[in-house]
């Protein structure tokens, strides 16, 4: 449909009015931060599967500009901009347009999300409990009911990476690879198989490493080195492959037991503790209990909830908690909003260091369809 | 009868392979008015129409119902319509003008075979250069879907219209998409294709828009070019 009227979009401020008053009560400043972003930084971030999702055009110098896809990059440059120290403790809410070609799933192309972004935070756990408190009573305020609770947590399974035993690049592939599961189990699997025997095009130059090197090889064959990649670069991949021939399978049990992990929230953890890790483990599987006791102080039911170890694969900047909450409707149930933690990347826009930060955002379109 | 339009290539091998077809068929592509017209007749068709367009737009005119059939590249047509898309499919192949989209990189990257080398040298890439790895491509939609696929994402699409196999040693992208028949560019510019980057091979084609599919006058033409082409 084209456009509003003046009755839907009198009925869109209401609700979305209900929600920021909830966000500014509990000492969220509202921001506006730009529409207009500079491309780089969603495109950098998020690789080409977003990209081809947002709006990118050039300015007259030819600079690359998007419509912003979302509002935390923007609320993060707005506050890495307008903070006079960046690392102390800042809360902002929003509400405003974010813009994406639509997807299979026929979601608009422009859409207004009211969120909230809270930077530096002291303490982790009751600031994570806080985060999801303060978007369900945003909801409730617009008059949402029968909210469906997912929460999901990558600091576990980071720690569950961390104790199995394995080389540190081999940890580094599958985090990378965390964000795209069948690519994950790929990897996992041929970890645990152990060497493969399959050849490919570079094989003799792997075969060959060990008395040469990569300098020496591309002399050999008169290849110049050309484009970006450095010889050190190029020389650190083959390095890895070489060692790569002589690595033990390692026992990815633990991994993919963690990761077959869903159901209620409270039950899980028992189930959690069957999970052989080691003391990082041990310790995110701690935070995650104390974060439902916090839940539960303010309030909240966590008994109802779901917890999900694959939840919170999508995104690639979130860091540990996640959340996501569905509402039921006829054609089965509906994402209105989400949330969580990514501590990386305001440091990654800039920041001097690591800067931890929460937040979450609703769909106020789709939360009024569901409502109407 | 209205008649049926079909697009043809304006200028290049792609026309000439195309008139050559036709006519050894027993049809000849005769352009209306100026020897530059962009209209045309087919001889022995009265109700056949023909239209010059540059082989890219002919993709795009099928897609937006401009035109009812039209000869193409493949790797043109997949570019404008994916596979799963079906406002054109492809009625026959016409077995000229072969050649393959392929993903390449250059021929130092000793440590790189596969597609799925790509992803961790972009992580690795990410890290040192503080950028995403740049695939320059005319493309766009090609190399997106085969590199999704692929399980691949760490990169972006530079876009490049001219002189792409040259993008890597200039600077201005880590590797590409292009199109190549015998490789021998690709080897000039220190390119090496990937083991599994093998994007499409490609041919001219001839499509239909589905409404068109079973139209008479195409059907008939389709049945004669077949017969040429000995399928």
């Amino acid at each position: 449909m084209a456009g509003k009227s003046s009755t839907e979009r009198l009925a869109l401020e209401r609700q979305n009015a209900a929600i920021m008053a909830v966000f500014e009560r509990a000492g969220f400043d509202q921001i506006a931060p730009d529409i207009i972003q500079p491309a780089d930084i969603f495109l950098e971030r998020s690789g080409e599967d977003i990209r081809s999702r947002t709006f990118v055009f050039n300015d007259p110098e030819g600079h690359e500009l998007c419509l912003r896809p979302d509002l935390t990059v923007p609320a993060c440059r707005y506050h890495l901009s307008h903070a006079k120290t960046p690392a102390a403790e800042a809360r902002y809410c929003y509400l405003g347009p974010a813009f994406r070609f639509p997807d299979e799933h026929l979601s608009p192309q422009e859409f207004n999300q009211a969120g909230l972004e809270w930077f530096g935070a002291a303490e982790a756990i009751a600031a994570e409990a806080r985060l999801l408190k303060l978007c369900i009573s945003g909801l409730e305020a617009a008059g949402a009911t029968g909210l469906k609770i997912t929460l999901g947590d990558l600091g576990i399974f980071n720690a569950l990476l961390q104790d199995t035993e394995m080389p540190d690049r081999w940890r580094r592939r599958l985090r990378h690879q965390f964000w795209r599961p069948r690519a994950f189990h790929e990897l996992l699997k041929s970890f645990a198989a152990g060497p493969t025997s399959r050849r490919s095009s570079i094989s003799s130059i792997v075969d060959s490493f060990k008395t040469s090197d990569a300098a020496a090889w591309l002399d050999e064959n008169n290849i110049a080195l050309a484009g970006t990649r450095t010889l050190a670069e190029i020389t650190e991949r083959l390095a890895e492959k070489f060692a790569d021939r002589s690595q033990p399978p390692i026992n990815v049990q633990a991994i993919e037991n963690y990761l077959g992990v869903e159901g209620p929230a409270l039950d899980m953890l028992l189930i959690l503790k069957t999970i052989a890790g080691c003391k990082n483990y041990a310790r995110a599987c701690q935070a995650y209990e104390q974060r439902l006791e916090a839940m539960e102080d303010l309030g909240l039911n966590p008994r109802r909830y779901k917890f999900s170890a694959n939840f919170g694969r999508e995104i690639e900047y979130y860091t540990g908690f996640v959340f996501q909450i569905d509402m039921e409707t006829e054609h089965g149930p509906v994402a209105i909003a989400g949330g969580g933690r990514y501590d990386e990347l305001l440091s990654d826009l800039g920041a001097t260091k690591r800067i931890p930060a929460l937040g979450c955002a609703i769909h106020t379109e789709r939360l009024q369809q569901v409502l109407a | 009868m209205t008649p049926l339009t079909i697009g043809i290539p304006s200028k290049g091998r792609l026309m000439e392979a195309t008139s050559m077809l036709f006519k050894t068929a027993g049809f000849e592509i005769m352009r209306l008015g100026a020897e530059r017209g962009y209209r045309g007749t087919l001889s022995g068709f009265d109700a056949i129409e023909i239209v010059f367009l540059s082989a890219s737009e002919i993709a795009a005119n099928l897609k937006d119902g401009k035109i009812d059939a039209g000869v193409t590249g493949e790797d043109l047509l997949r570019e404008v319509i994916a596979p799963q898309d079906n406002s054109a499919d492809i009625a026959l192949r016409l077995n000229f003008g072969p050649a393959d989209v392929v993903a390449a990189v250059p021929e130092c990257w000793l440590d790189v075979a596969v597609m799925a080398d790509l992803d961790d040298v972009a992580e690795q890439f990410y890290k040192t250069h503080g950028r995403r790895l740049r695939v320059a491509t005319k493309y766009l939609n090609l190399t997106r879907r085969f590199f999704a696929e692929k399980g691949v994402t760490g990169y972006r699409i530079v876009e490049s219209v001219g002189a792409t196999e040259g993008a890597p040693a200039a600077g201005t992208a880590e590797l590409i998409v292009d199109i190549t028949t015998s490789g021998a560019t690709l080897k000039a510019n220190a390119l090496k294709i990937l083991d599994d980057g093998l994007v499409l091979s490609s041919c001219a084609v001839l499509a239909v828009t589905p409404q068109n599919q079973n139209d008479v006058r195409f059907s008939h033409l389709v049945s004669y070019l077949r017969n040429i082409i000995g399928k």
